[in-house]
């Protein structure tokens, strides 16, 4: 895989399933 | 009576992403990806996520708590003149719910298949001549009822069918806290193992490679943000119904960011699943990505199982995505229905097990069309419609009315009062000028092009009965039901 394939990976990946564990966790401390 | 509520937040999470997340992400997001940009994609993707998604599932669930009620009843209470709005969004839910239950019966019949792949070699035959047995026939002319289509569709229907007879913490909360974490289960397992296969990161690479010249073509622009309305089960009643089971005190804002993450984030996954064995397919074929690249039906039942083919340990690997899709599918299909049954329910006062076997027994019946030699046929035709005529409308005028005609702050300040978090006007400068503007030239295009192109070469007449007829029949029900309340 090219960097910038592996870049937009992490970014899509990230943003997504990063902000939903923050939401995930934020709901459990609630 | 007093209305059913969640059994836990968790079982509503699971429930409405299961909605969201159906056979659309698998087959549509992947190929969305990589026909507009690769990775470039991403950035209007997301960037539609966060100025349409979340601020239009925010608006659903914050409406669905607020006036606890299924789709008419929500709108009857903003105003008895907008009940009408509500009828129509059931009625593209009960016919979604038809037609959809025709492919997750391929997908059960796939499942069996997928044990000895006994689809054969020639994947494109064996689905269109002697699965589908297609024929000569057309969205009119439907033929028979094909019975080795129609069983696994009974199937689906008896699931959907418990999930609803159970009730919202009993049967689709419970169905939802199963299916779900499988899904998942399913597919990183899926995943684990297809990006390890030769020619799998090259799939990957045209997934992910970015073309970012694309990125100024309002086109791609526009794909993504339909792909943001199809993907979240807007629009049509079910948030809508899922919301109104909330509990008084919910973390509504945390809810609704986290039901659009973790759907767009499985989109991303799915992507990765799809081109992974796209990308060995093409290597063991020794034919470029582009040669095999497909989506929808054709991915799922034609190119899929050609790939499963070339697999290692087929009778594993094929099982389980042909479950994955079958779970998708199931998820998405109770949240439909329950969408239609919540609406009888509020209308005529019937129990719930009333109103579920009424609503599943004339689902069946009617889902028959699409067992047949024809309809795949009916099916292309009547989804093109209800997917980029109605669904859109739809979606446009809730947010006139919403944004426009009525205080979307009150929703805002609704919301904010209950969550753990705020949101700001941001919130109202999505919903009352960015998300219109892209609905408006999406289902302007659509509009224009249907009439000057047709659709997949379908004779006029057919198109004139049974898409633009249904469309405008759909209308003048909702109407019907409308000025008969009222008169009432």
């Amino acid at each position: 895989m090219t960097t910038g394939a592996i870049i937009m990976m992490i970014l899509g990946l990230g943003i997504t399933w990063g902000g939903a564990a923050i939401c995930i966790r934020k709901a459990m401390r609630s | 009576m007093k209305r059913e509520q969640w059994g836990s937040r968790a079982g509503f999470i699971l429930a409405a992403v299961g909605s969201a997340i159906g056979l659309g992400n698998i087959w549509r997001f992947p190929y969305m990806a990589y026909e507009n940009g690769g990775g470039a994609f991403f950035i209007p993707y997301l960037f539609a996520m966060l100025t349409a998604g979340i601020p239009f599932m925010i608006m659903e669930f914050g409406m669905g708590h607020k006036y606890k009620g299924s789709a008419p009843k929500t709108f009857a209470k903003l105003n008895q003149k907008y009940e009408w709005l509500g009828w129509f969004q059931v009625l593209i839910a009960a016919v979604i719910a038809v037609y959809y239950v025709a492919v997750i019966g391929w997908a059960i019949s796939y499942f069996n298949m997928s044990f000895t792949q006994s689809w054969g070699q020639d994947t494109n035959a064996y689905f269109f001549k002697e699965y589908l047995q297609l024929g000569e026939n057309s969205p009119s002319k439907l033929g028979s009822i094909q019975w080795h289509i129609a069983i696994p569709m009974l199937v689906a229907w008896g699931v959907t069918f418990a999930a609803i007879f159970g009730g919202v913490k009993s049967g689709i909360e419970r169905a939802t806290k199963i299916m779900m974490p499988l899904l998942f289960i399913m597919v990183i397992a899926l995943i684990a193992r297809m990006v390890f296969l030769p020619g799998a990161l090259d799939g990957l690479n045209y997934l992910f490679q970015p073309d970012f010249s694309k990125i100024t073509d309002p086109k791609v622009w526009s794909a993504a943000y339909g792909q943001i309305f199809f993907t979240l089960s807007v629009g049509f009643a079910i948030m809508l119904a899922y919301s109104s089971y909330l509990p008084e005190k919910s973390d509504v804002n945390n809810n609704a960011v986290m039901t659009v993450l973790i759907n767009c984030g499985f989109s991303i996954l799915a992507g990765i699943l799809i081109f992974s064995i796209l990308g060995n397919m093409a290597q063991e074929q020794g034919k470029p990505l582009t040669e095999v690249v497909s989506a929808g039906v054709g991915l799922a039942f034609v190119t899929i199982p050609a790939a499963i083919n070339l697999l290692p340990a087929p009778y594993i690997l094929g099982p389980v995505f042909f479950l994955a899709l079958v779970v998708a599918g199931l998820s998405s299909h109770i949240s439909i229905l329950e969408a239609v049954t919540s609406a009888f329910i509020d209308k005529l006062n019937w129990s719930r097990k009333k109103a579920a076997t009424v609503v599943c027994g004339t689902g069946l019946v009617v889902s028959m069309a699409f067992a047949t030699n024809g309809g795949l046929l009916l099916l292309d035709l009547v989804d093109y419609f209800i997917n980029n005529i109605a669904l859109l409308t739809s979606c446009i005028i809730e947010l006139l009315i919403m944004a426009w005609l009525v205080k979307l702050a009150d929703i805002r300040q609704h919301v904010n009062a209950i969550s753990d978090f705020t949101i700001g006007k941001w919130f109202e400068v999505c919903l009352r000028f960015i998300s219109p503007a892209f609905l408006v030239v999406i289902l302007g295009t659509n509009v224009v092009n249907t009439l000057t192109d047709g659709y997949g070469g379908y004779a006029q007449s057919d198109l004139l009965v049974l898409g633009w007829g249904l469309v405008a029949a759909m209308l003048a029900v909702g109407i019907i039901i409308n000025k008969s309340s009222k008169e009432a």
